[in-house]
């Protein structure tokens, strides 16, 4: 089993967050995992993205050219990496920021409306959490159960935010069958 | 369990760790993450931290501290090393040992940040004026890289000279799961006999010095150091070799290159084509013996060499394989990393 | 029959290299009585600058390390950082201080490192054979102002006390000089100061010594002695630039 997944989206969307997440899912169940950023001289606002590769092997190549799964926070991130997704992989989109459909017919596509969900949730800034959840569920990779003792790990110092990731968390899970 | 962890932060752990109580750096992307985490760490542990005024300064203080016998060190990028190769060969005169990091960036002149292999020839064959060499890692992931940091000072010490870790920005900035090893009792670390401690007088007292101003005595001491030299690569020469049993077409990378080459293998080999890997660990010294052997080897038509850079390894490797087999290239430059599927299709093109 | 004087323990038995006249020996001579007579002896380690004074690891008595040229207040930060113990002192001479090195001595003061430093100011490189320092006097001769510095085309001698007594991390910074008996006594007293303020843990403390170089400067030695007196220290005017309680 190997899953390539590339995550990108606006700086300070919790683009490398959510990928982080899935790497300390992945440790959580004993398999191998590397995450790897772009990182560029913008602090704020600019595009942002990573690649997480997860394996029961050890992770030879940490770059991806053709992921698995596209997680495309906003409509740039489509336009970039749409291309290289796998044929029969999936493409995750946040549908709150892009106006327009994926136009691969040899990968599928899913849309959430990731902010409105985390608005629905209580705070705004849980959309990558809904769109985690969207993955856990579509993927199958980690049971939900995995994933949010992992955010309740990860949000340890800040306890006053898990409630609104969790629910967020579920919103997305549920989105899809 | 294990910790999942940025390669520059784990660095700079395994470097406490294994007795690092001296951290002296300046900013530079993309290592910042060391210094930053040595600021409080140091402090934690009852170390010294400054950020200098420049890397001049800090591979200086770095002189300083390791002449009192302390496991001293600093971290970089490209632009950086090359403003400390005043202090690394003065360090490399005066046969002390250090830790030097250098996550390197493209170049030359400011380049870019992004990853590259473009500081190999800086590394291993000197950088700084004069006769001298360091013990030289090329780490291929995060393990690696907390595993070689470990042992890094006892090398240093035990050579008297520095060791570089030689990464990149991926490497600095990717996360992987790892296992740290204990902390180190630095109460129970080896006394250094040379280091100077404010005690000495007399015949008892140390001078920390690389200025030897009779050739003969300079001639002498340079022999010393080649014969660590010679030493070191009896025993510290380190590689590692994937599907070369049968292969025909042998790829070589070190650091992340080599991880991502060995992705290359396995999708040659699932497309028929008999490739494999030897991935230096060290670079300086050398694996050479163990590309000659390959070489030697009737099965194997030739060697394909990917760095990124314009190709400075490839050198090392023609002198290894020493004519015996042709060694082709392929790299990117600039700040391009090269995947799995670049490799294969560079493959492919050399073997149609 | 009774010992009126006798030389320091912490100066070697190795003869000097400095020319004839040069006021190295009587720097050196300070710096290592004053450890004396301060018991330093088995607590002190000093760093060797790059220039004249390239072999004052061959004549202080104690543990020493060679610098890179500018880097010695860098080293000593290194040193003093992992040894807080140790009184430590670099010795640094015009060219390596207040040239190449001005960003290592700026900042070692500006972080209050503490050190002492010993500021060998005869306005010329010596080592390398007469050329123009930095704190070369306007119309001054040397190799490389050959019709004397010009201010216009070479810029300014830098006075490295009043400059870096604008800063707060220094104790201490005190200009003598080595022109006759009596300054040769007053500069011993401001270093033994500076190790005191050291010891004390009160910040870095620097001491400028107004010193001679009769080869390059190609005067006798009481000329020079007279240069130092008359001319150098209308520029650079002896006193205290910083000290704090």
């Amino acid at each position: 089993m190997e899953e390539k997944i590339i995550i990108a989206g606006f700086g300070g969307q919790g683009v490398l967050s959510l990928g982080q997440l899935i790497a300390y899912a992945a440790i959580h169940d004993g398999l191998e995992v590397t995450w790897l950023p772009s990182y560029g001289p913008e602090m704020r606002g600019g595009t942002s993205n990573c690649s997480v590769v997860v394996s029961d092997k050890q992770v030879a190549s940490p770059v991806i050219a053709k992921p698995d799964c596209l997680i495309a926070m906003n409509k740039p991130s489509l336009f970039k990496f749409e291309s290289r997704v796998k044929e029969g992989g999936i493409i995750i989109i946040n549908s709150s920021l892009t106006d327009i459909k994926a136009k691969r017919q040899d990968v599928k596509a899913y849309y959430i409306d990731a902010n409105d969900i985390a608005l629905e949730a209580g705070n705004v800034r849980t959309a990558n959490i809904a769109v985690l959840g969207a993955y856990v569920k579509l993927r199958g990779l980690f049971s939900a159960d995995t994933v949010k003792q992992v955010i309740e790990q990860q949000f340890a110092a800040k306890p006053k935010v898990i409630p609104a990731n969790l629910k967020a968390f579920e919103l997305g899970y549920n989105k899809f069958d | 369990m294990k910790k999942l962890m940025k390669g520059n932060e784990a660095i700079a752990e395994a470097a406490v760790r294994a007795g690092c109580r001296a951290f002296f750096g300046y900013p530079i992307t993309p290592q910042n993450e060391i210094p930053e985490y040595m600021s409080w760490r140091q402090n934690e542990v009852g170390g010294t931290f400054v950020q200098a005024e420049s890397e001049v300064a800090a591979i200086n203080m770095v002189y300083g501290a390791a002449s009192a016998g302390v496991r001293a060190m600093t971290s970089s990028s490209s632009p950086g090393i090359s403003l400390k190769q005043e202090g690394i060969s003065y360090i490399c005169g005066a046969e002390l040992p250090c830790v030097i990091v250098n996550m390197v960036r493209s170049g030359p002149g400011l380049g870019g940040i992004q990853p590259a292999q473009s500081d190999y020839f800086q590394a291993v064959k000197g950088g700084g004026h004069g006769d001298y060499h360091m013990l030289v890692y090329g780490p291929s992931g995060v393990q690696e890289s907390v595993d070689i940091m470990y042992q890094a000072f006892d090398k240093a010490e035990k050579y008297r000279c520095p060791v570089m870790i030689l990464g990149d920005g991926m490497l600095g900035q990717m996360m992987e799961a790892v296992e740290l090893p204990e902390m180190k009792d630095i109460s129970k670390l080896p006394k250094q006999e040379w280091a100077v401690t404010g005690k000495g007088r007399g015949k008892t007292r140390k001078i920390i010095n690389s200025l030897y101003i009779q050739p003969d005595e300079l001639e002498e001491v340079t022999h010393r150091l080649f014969d660590r030299y010679a030493e070191m690569a009896k025993n510290e020469t380190a590689s590692e070799e994937y599907m070369t049993q049968d292969a025909e077409i042998i790829l070589t990378a070190y650091g992340t290159v080599g991880r991502i080459a060995k992705s290359a293998v396995n999708m040659l080999r699932e497309k028929g084509i008999k490739a494999g890997l030897i991935r230096p660990i060290t670079l300086y010294p050398f694996p050479s013996k163990a590309y000659n052997d390959l070489a030697k080897k009737d099965a194997v038509k030739q060697f394909i060499c990917v760095e990124l850079s314009m190709g400075q390894m490839i050198e090392d490797v023609k002198l290894a394989v020493n004519g015996l087999k042709e060694v082709k290239f392929y790299g990117r430059t600039g700040g391009n990393v090269v995947s799995p599927e670049d490799i294969v299709n560079a493959v492919i093109k050399e073997v149609k | 029959m009774a010992t009126v004087f006798k030389k320091t323990q912490m100066l070697t038995d190795t003869p000097f290299h400095y020319c004839p006249g040069c006021t190295h020996g009587i720097a050196h001579r300070l710096v290592a009585e004053a450890i004396e007579e301060m018991g330093f002896q088995n607590n002190v380690i000093g760093i060797a600058p790059v220039g004249c004074a390239v072999f004052a690891y061959n004549y202080f008595n104690c543990d020493m390390i060679e610098a890179a040229h500018g880097r010695a207040s860098a080293v000593a930060t290194g040193v003093k950082r992992v040894n807080p113990q140790n009184i430590v002192f670099a010795y640094q001479g015009d060219g390596d201080l207040a040239s190449i090195g001005m960003a290592e001595i700026v900042h070692a003061a500006a972080r209050g490192e503490k050190i002492t430093v010993i500021f060998i100011n005869n306005a010329i490189y010596g080592m390398t054979g007469g050329q123009m320092a930095p704190t070369t006097l306007e119309g001054q001769k040397s190799t490389t102002c050959v019709y004397g510095r010009d201010s216009l085309l070479n810029g300014n001698p830098i006075k490295v006390c009043e400059l870096l007594a604008t800063l707060d991390g220094p104790a201490y910074i005190e200009r003598v000089a080595l022109s006759d008996a009596s300054s040769v006594r007053k500069a011993k007293k401001a270093v033994k100061k500076a190790f005191e303020y050291q010891r004390q843990g009160k910040g870095f403390t620097l001491v400028e010594m107004l010193s001679s170089c009769p080869t390059n400067w190609k005067m006798t030695p009481d000329k020079a002695l007279e240069y130092v007196k008359n001319d150098m220290q209308k520029i650079f005017p002896l006193g205290v630039f910083k000290e704090v309680e």
